[in-house]
């Protein structure tokens, strides 16, 4: 460890990846398996284009999704290590 | 030139393409051979994980899986992607930092347990196994089907290319094959769908054309699907007959299975740190997503084609083709397609006129005229013939002849790694010769992976005769979801978790999981003995709750790991500042990261 490491707050850089990675992971239960399966007779009255909207979330909007999710995430993260003078090498 | 010459063009280049790569990137030391020596580029490693993860099977026979599933598709395609979600955020830069090789490294190390080593080394090999001898069946397929070499010399020559990259090069060697095979592989995918989806949409984007209209009407196509499917007894093609919780379990078990699945864990380890592991899973998951996004239109595409072109049309078992279909179109009848007849040949398409009128009738299991179905097809035959029935001229088919042994190979590589490191570095280096120096290493995991490339191959060679490799790859997933997932996840997330518990959950997972799968596919089971309704396939995931609450219930019974594990996993929480620590890194040391 070098000495900027010293000032580094694990503890805190650790409980706001768990809060962050809690919240990402709602939303990819819910762009998935709330639209795509459990809600997905109810979105389909809807319709994106000529698709049901349900139907086009099982089959190409959770995809978007989590591409967009897990972006967000390195974007995010990046900015936590920066608050919490985390080292990056 | 015709078809066949552009295949065996296309098929010389790349691998004469794969091998140039091979002897450009051969591997020097352990660190090259097993993770690419820490340095590749997260972009290219997003690629390579891409081609590694996207199989045979992803790239011939989803499209046509999802065609005649319609929604009931969609488990593959959230539970094949989903994954990465998971992996990016709760595994790949903690495994990273963490700075060791395989998955049983983290395991042993974690749990300080050779025991827990050598049962995570028997999951790692099952799940690879299953997986291999289909990726070999799909080359041997590729070979015979296209270029007319007997299936067993087709697999002879795809292990001998794997050969080559992966017993020279390493991970180094593979890792940039994948990245040529990827370019090979989404190319050959996405020019024959561009192509049809113009076709039948006018939109040249397949992702679009899927929501849009058919070309020159204002009925949209998904209606138009479910409206020929269902008129013709089928079910509609947005619908499923599969039960709201089996789809929801067979999405999360595929899921949850990707994500611990060791061929794709392993290759975030050859990237630079944590950071680096996190953004080189979100273009894994683009590259996986252009793929992936583009087969549901292909399947919607070439169902509604299928059945509009072929269903009621003459059929010819003439010679002479031309002659007869300008014969048929004169007294206004609509002639069997080209594509139909040059494709009967592979036996992946049939016709039995079972009521002798010389049409071709295509009906569900409902059809209200009462009539038999007449015509069989195969899964793959859709993005094989997509081509010709786009009628793109024959190079496009030695392209998809190509892209198809491109997503066999590289996922055979990828696999053929994990079985030669979890023999020479995780069995004979960490658990059976611990004094054992750099060099014999590499030379023992050169030997291992020449014995895992033979081991593959015949099994591909078996494979065809047991024809049960669909079955045994519900394995895989579950196998990993139920066994690894949990032990990796709670041994990053959990502290408290110590030996004993990890031991209890693996087994937990990997005997109930084997168990139920093995009763079901091979012991005779039916449907209404499914527990809770699930079936085989979705089974994983009920199975990974059971082994998370059987370790966590364990591990609170017995001792708390030591202060050195519990500082260990603080440590890798946190990039940089991983600290050598006593009885983890007892047999090795982490790779330095500066």
């Amino acid at each position: 460890m070098s000495e900027s490491a010293a000032k580094t707050d694990a503890k805190g850089y650790w409980s706001a990846t768990l809060r962050l990675t809690a919240t990402l992971l709602f939303i990819w239960f819910a762009c998935s398996y709330g639209a795509g399966i459990v809600f997905r007779d109810f979105l389909d009255q809807f319709s994106i284009g000529g698709a049901p909207l349900g139907f086009w979330f099982a089959q190409q909007g959770a995809i978007y999704f989590f591409v967009a999710l897990v972006f967000y995430y390195c974007w995010a993260m990046k900015r936590l290590e920066k608050k919490y003078r985390v080292e990056a090498q | 030139m015709d078809q066949t010459t552009w295949s065996f063009v296309f098929v010389g280049v790349t691998f004469a393409l794969y091998i140039g790569i091979a002897i450009w990137s051969r591997a020097g030391s352990t660190d090259d051979f097993y993770v690419a020596g820490h340095d590749v580029n997260p972009v290219l490693n997003g690629m390579a994980t891409a081609a590694d993860w996207m199989s045979a099977a992803s790239f011939l026979s989803m499209a046509g899986l999802i065609a005649f599933l319609g929604y009931g598709g969609s488990v593959y395609l959230m539970g094949w992607t989903g994954g990465y979600v998971l992996l990016a955020l709760l595994l790949a830069p903690f495994l990273r930092e963490f700075g060791k090789f395989t998955v049983p490294d983290f395991v042993g190390d974690r749990y300080y347990s050779s025991f827990a080593r050598v049962v995570a080394v028997i999951c790692a090999l099952f799940v690879s196994f299953t997986y291999i001898a289909g990726q070999m069946k799909g080359v041997g397929v590729a070979f015979s089907g296209f270029l007319g070499i007997q299936y067993e010399w087709g697999i002879v020559i795809g292990m001998v290319i794997v050969f080559f990259y992966a017993v020279l090069g390493g991970m180094k060697g593979i890792t940039y094959t994948q990245v040529a095979q990827y370019c090979v592989l989404i190319f050959a995918y996405t020019v024959p769908a561009i192509f049809i989806s113009l076709i039948i949409t006018d939109n040249p984007i397949p992702q679009l054309g899927f929501i849009g209209n058919v070309k020159g009407t204002d009925v949209s196509m998904l209606d138009k699907l479910n409206q020929v499917v269902s008129d013709l007894g089928f079910l509609e093609y947005t619908s499923t007959s599969k039960s709201m919780f089996d789809v929801f379990c067979i999405t999360a078990a595929l899921m949850f299975g990707t994500a611990g699945l060791p061929h794709v864990i392993i290759r975030f380890f050859t990237v630079r740190n944590p950071g680096a592991a996190r953004i080189s899973a979100g273009y894994a998951l683009v590259f996986i997503a252009l793929l992936y996004t583009t087969a549901p239109a292909v399947g919607a595409f070439a169902r509604l084609n299928f059945v509009e072109t072929v269903n009621e049309a003459t059929y010819i078992s003439d010679e002479n083709y031309e002659a007869a279909a300008t014969a048929i179109i004169a007294q206004g009848g609509t002639p069997v397609p080209q594509w139909f007849k040059s494709w009967e040949q592979t036996g992946l398409v049939g016709f039995e006129d079972k009521n002798n009128d010389g049409l071709m009738q295509i009906r569900g299991p409902a059809a209200p005229d009462g009539l038999a179905n007449e015509v069989d097809a195969n899964n793959d035959i859709f993005v094989l013939a997509n081509p010709e029935i786009a009628q793109l001229p024959g190079w496009v088919i030695g392209l998809v002849v190509a892209g198809g042994l491109a997503a066999a190979l590289s996922t055979a590589a990828g696999l053929l790694m994990v079985i030669s490191s979890a023999v020479s570095h995780d069995l004979c280096r960490r658990t059976l010769f611990k004094q054992m120096s750099d060099t014999t290493e590499l030379r023992v995991a050169r030997v291992s992976a020449a014995g895992a490339v033979l081991a593959a191959g015949l099994l591909g060679l078996f494979a065809s005769q047991l024809g049960f490799v669909a079955q045994v790859v519900a394995f895989a997933f579950g196998l990993a979801a139920a066994s690894l997932f949990p032990i990796i996840f709670l041994g990053i997330f959990w502290k408290r978790m110590n030996k004993e518990g990890a031991i209890a959950a693996m087994l937990t997972g990997l005997v109930s999981t084997f168990g139920y799968i093995y009763f079901f596919k091979f012991g005779g089971g039916t449907p209404e003995q499914w527990l809770l309704g699930v079936s085989p396939e979705g089974i994983g995931f009920v199975f990974m709750w059971l082994a998370l609450g059987v370790g966590i219930v364990v591990a609170l019974m017995t001792p708390a790991p030591s202060q050195d594990i519990q500082d260990l996993v603080e440590d890798i929480r946190v990039p940089g500042n991983r600290l050598d620590h006593g009885i983890a890194d007892s047999g090795m040391h982490p790779i330095d990261n500066t």
